[in-house]
């Protein structure tokens, strides 16, 4: 042991470099994303059992805020349609696989449209929301538009004046409880369509060819050949699109806001939605009724991500 | 490759493959197609009601320019720069260094640690925002640009140590093991041997970071109160009350809030996609 140097001559920074280190490449990030996410969580989290405006002293009421909850039947609307988001969002999944499988051709300007059908992505959720508010519109937008060319007819009377006359007035999407909801996640899926088939295309350029061609030889086509060859390698593709998309359906704010703001009264709420009209709202802060809210849709979302963390979780070991 | 090549197929289904491409393509984009074509139109298209049909005059330019005279468009567009350019630096150094932190050294708490940020990542932001909101208040950082920076840069960090982390992961090992045999000091193995690997990860990382961020409207709802420290989305928002039945303005400001993204992705469309796919997919 001649040769080894004595422990005692090296300092103790030289001995421990490997596990100081990390903690050093680890420490800004850490502290940064422990002030703005990981504590506020838990302030969240002890909040909702308090009633707060957010300027007099907090009074801890203990679980009043979720007594008060369960009783309040806007928050059963928000519930049931972030249930509804989730499920109809889930669309965007295969029709963004259906939009990918059309797309994935080899023929002169191909990237060209590959980009163009993704376009929608990159823009604001507010701009979406602005030109599908715009479209709806049963006066001014697309819907009405359409809608007067069949059921509508000028009508000019004895003095000359032209006034238009419908068997049917057209529907105001936005502004009927039935229909909002449904219009505005239609509107949300035109940009989650092209992200999951974004996903999908890069995927597609993954799938063994010699797997095809062996499927090809054993007689398989179309839906068979897509089912038990193609799809099988597209796991990871899939499991992105859903863990993307149900964090979109949770999160789901911007549309909403800028389409409806919840109304017509209330039925186009989600949780997410009804936690920030709720804390801020212009009859004052409800600080700890709205962290009670958004404790609950925590919790929701907290189930996917356990899923997904436990997938890593499984891919890691592996790896 | 599956479908079947269109090559290998029929004539028929060949052209009509040709032909319905650019359709659905046009329908795809009908909703922007047509708010662009609002933006160029005339008051008078407008109003006499020809809002779908071909413009009668173009005012392209005019418009535009009403745009940013008549409303504080300008600051609402530097506001989103002066927000999201630090916090594209800011996030993307870090997670840097935290990915290089989580992937390279063997410790107890490295996947614990790592599955916290990636959780982080996906919370609900209204679990966050009365504290946060709070916190801004008390520090002096609401209804700033600076308030906004923070939060977003500490907030995209989760997901950018996430992309980072497996990035780093999969490079050689045996590199940095060289290195270290060598008598390397572990500051100068990052910044001269790992940085410049993960040159690709960076790009792809900054135009996913700024397209985030850009289109941040809840936090700049949540965090910001006047004009002065309004990003270019909840500017849209406060236009659309003001030019209220002026489709055009309204159109050509949601035009100009989606051109800088828009612009990114065009350019950087590799990383862009290589970015949204976290790696995973390739």
């Amino acid at each position: 042991m001649a040769y080894a140097d004595p422990p005692s001559r090296k300092s103790w920074i030289a001995r421990n470099r490997l596990s100081i280190a990390p903690w050093l490449f680890l420490s800004p990030a850490l502290i940064f994303f422990a002030i703005y996410v990981v504590i506020p969580i838990f302030q969240s989290l002890s909040i909702s059992l308090y009633e707060w405006n957010g300027l007099s002293d907090a009074v801890y009421v203990g679980f009043r805020n979720y007594v008060d909850l369960w009783d309040d039947p806007k928050f059963w609307i928000s519930l049931k349609n972030n249930v509804i988001w989730l499920v109809l969002y889930m669309l965007a999944v295969p029709l963004g696989l259906a939009v990918a499988l059309f797309l994935n051709q080899t023929v002169p300007g191909m990237r060209f449209y590959k980009s163009m059908f993704f376009f929608p992505f990159v823009i604001s959720q507010v701009v979406v929301g602005l030109i599908f508010g715009w479209f709806y519109n049963p006066d001014f937008g697309i819907v009405g538009a359409i809608w007067k060319s069949i059921y509508c007819e000028e009508v000019i009377n004895i003095v000359g004046n032209v006034s238009v006359r419908c068997s049917r007035t057209p529907p105001d999407i936005l502004g009927d409880p039935r229909f909002a909801t449904y219009g505005i996640i239609f509107a949300g899926l035109w940009p989650q369509v092209a992200y999951c088939m974004i996903l999908y295309l890069t995927g597609l350029n993954n799938v063994s060819s010699e797997q095809i061609e062996a499927g090809r030889l054993d007689g398989a086509k179309g839906w068979r050949m897509l089912r038990h060859v193609v799809l099988p390698q597209l796991w990871p593709a899939t499991f992105l699109a859903v863990v993307v998309t149900v964090i979109g359906a949770l999160r789901s704010f911007d549309m909403i806001a800028i389409m409806t703001q919840g109304g017509p009264f209330g039925s186009t709420n989600v949780l997410s939605y009804y936690m920030f009209e709720t804390a801020l709202s212009e009859y004052g802060f409800r600080y700890g009724y709205g962290s009670a809210i958004a404790t609950v849709l925590f919790f929701i979302m907290l189930i996917f991500i356990s899923f997904f963390l436990w997938q890593m979780y499984k891919e890691e070991r592996r790896g | 490759m599956f479908p079947t090549p269109i090559q290998r197929t029929s004539a028929p289904s060949r052209i009509g493959y040709q032909v319905f491409l650019p359709v659905a393509m046009i329908i795809w984009l009908l909703p922007l197609i047509a708010i662009f074509m609002t933006s160029v139109r005339g008051l008078k298209d407008i109003n006499s009601g020809n809002i779908f049909g071909w413009p009668t005059e173009f005012k392209l330019i005019e418009n535009y320019i009403a745009v940013f005279e008549a409303s504080p468009a300008l600051m609402y567009l530097m506001n989103s720069f002066y927000i999201t350019i630090p916090t594209v630096i800011v996030a993307v150094s870090l997670a840097c260094l935290a990915g290089y932190g989580l992937s390279i050294y063997r410790f107890r708490l490295a996947l614990p640690l790592f599955f916290l940020f990636v959780a982080g990542n996906f919370v609900p932001f209204q679990i966050l925002m009365v504290p946060v909101r709070d916190f801004s208040v008390r520090t002096g950082l609401y209804d700033t640009i600076q308030g906004q920076v923070l939060f977003h840069a500490a907030f995209q960090t989760g997901f950018c140590t996430l992309f980072m982390r497996n990035f780093i992961k999969a490079l050689p090992q045996e590199l940095i093991e060289a290195a270290r045999v060598e008598g390397v000091s572990e500051l100068k193995i990052f910044w001269y041997v790992v940085i410049p690997l993960m040159r690709p990860a960076i790009a792809a990382l900054a135009v996913l970071i700024f397209t985030f961020v850009w289109n941040d409207f809840f936090w700049a709802t949540v965090l910001t109160q006047g004009e002065t420290a309004k990003p270019i989305t909840a500017g849209v928002r406060a236009l659309n009350g003001q030019f209220v039945a002026n489709w055009h303005l309204v159109s050509a400001a949601s035009l100009l809030a989606a051109v800088p993204p828009v612009a990114m992705f065009f350019l950087m469309q590799r990383h862009f996609i290589a970015g949204l796919t976290l790696g995973a997919v390739k």
